[in-house]
């Protein structure tokens, strides 16, 4: 019997995807938020550099914004911000000069085709079939301006958590279960039904992705990837739409 | 919310989009707030060409902003700062804390707290939607 705060496998959803994830995604973040949020402020350098190269009136989208880390990185664009938990959407609200919405990623409530750029940072590993990590990809695409003539179209940046990450201390690797559920501890946190010196823990589903998987669903999904790799534990890739699969 | 993020948001239905009627979204008892923030001239001048104008238009009117400009602003009309400050006020100080927004096509509301807009839809909350409250649109 494993110690509640190692990772487990997970046990799928059979059929209840929505209910799985609003079981196993949304409500543990609801709950941990303000203390999740205060371990996220640094800015992982390649998403740093994605939105510092915008051009300034830039209108993007921050799809799973999370505690809004990424809207300080650049004050000359605007980003309309989203995320599936209102507690965390709460929090992202105080930057400047962005706006933060409630939304949930297979139902983004943006026009087609009309933003500069998007990214999604350690979202889509959240949901739990193939088809639905594909389809938050190609909801995601669908925003962003085509290309055309002189013009290479809207990117996004999408991260994900990386099955190969050893010498993490999460420590797994190529191999190793890509569906698990990963306990989030929180100390010192007492609330109605725990005493105070005992730690809550909350487990989160994760799909975690293997190398070149991110950038199939992205070609599944009718994205052309311009770039990929790895950083901090994580893959990620930038797309545009392509031509033929965009609608 | 920010006015200015209306300009960027489509009803959440899927067969929504394709519709004109469903752009832009409209408000309804909408509380208004004003919340300052500095003047960045650029900003708006940046943000200018990115502005569904006919769609900023409808907003402002529907809020009881009359004074819009019918033609986006070009050329020398950007060098009016007033006009941007106008702009800077109306799209980036002002912010509606409670309130709806209403899509034109299905009908559907969508409740804003707090200044925080939720967006999801009856089947993400578990429930199932009546086709038939969806039938007269605001």
């Amino acid at each position: 019997m494993s110690s509640p705060n190692v990772p487990a496998l997970a046990t799928l959803p059979q059929g209840d995807e929505e209910g799985y994830e609003e079981k196993n995604v949304h409500e543990v973040y609801q709950q941990i938020a303000s203390h999740f949020s205060s371990t996220r402020y640094k800015p992982w350098p390649i998403v740093e550099r994605f939105l510092k190269d915008l051009k300034p009136g830039a209108i993007g989208l921050d799809v799973g914004c999370g505690n809004g880390k990424y809207l300080a990185v650049n004050r000359d664009v605007f980003i309309v911000a989203s995320d599936r938990s209102a507690n965390l959407a709460r929090i992202a609200q105080k930057h400047q000069p962005h706006s933060t919405i409630v939304a949930d990623i297979l139902h983004l409530p943006h026009p087609d085709s009309f933003f500069d750029f998007a990214i999604s940072i350690a979202v889509i590993h959240h949901l739990s079939t193939p088809d639905r990590r594909v389809q938050a990809i190609r909801e995601i695409l669908r925003t962003l301006k085509p290309a055309a003539e002189g013009f290479a179209g809207g990117k996004a940046l999408i991260y994900a958590w990386a099955l190969e990450q050893k010498n993490s201390r999460r420590g797994w690797d190529k191999g190793d279960p890509q569906d698990i559920m990963v306990p989030w501890v929180m100390k010192g946190t007492p609330s109605a039904d725990t005493p105070p010196d005992q730690p809550k823990v909350f487990h989160r589903y994760y799909h975690l992705y293997e190398a070149y998987e991110l950038e199939q669903d992205i070609n599944r999904a009718g994205g052309h990837v311009l770039e990929s790799g790895y950083e901090k534990d994580n893959w990620w890739a930038i797309a545009t739409r392509t031509g033929a699969e965009s609608s | 919310m920010k006015l200015i993020t209306v300009n960027f948001l489509a009803c959440a239905v899927k067969g929504c989009k394709a519709a004109p009627a469903s752009y832009p979204l409209h408000f309804r008892d909408a509380e208004l707030e004003l919340q300052e923030l500095e003047f960045q001239p650029e900003f708006i001048l940046n943000i200018i060409p990115r502005i569904d104008w006919e769609g900023m238009r409808v907003m402002a009117k529907e809020l009881g902003f009359p004074n819009i400009p019918d033609n986006k602003p070009e050329g020398d009309a950007l060098k009016d700062e007033r006009l941007l400050k106008e702009l800077h006020r109306l799209l980036l100080e002002t912010q509606v804390v409670e309130g709806r927004l209403c899509c034109g096509n299905c009908g559907h509301e969508y409740m804003i707290k707090e200044g925080i807009a939720n967006f999801l839809l009856p089947s993400h909350l578990g429930l199932v939607i009546p086709s038939i409250a969806f039938l007269n649109a605001c």
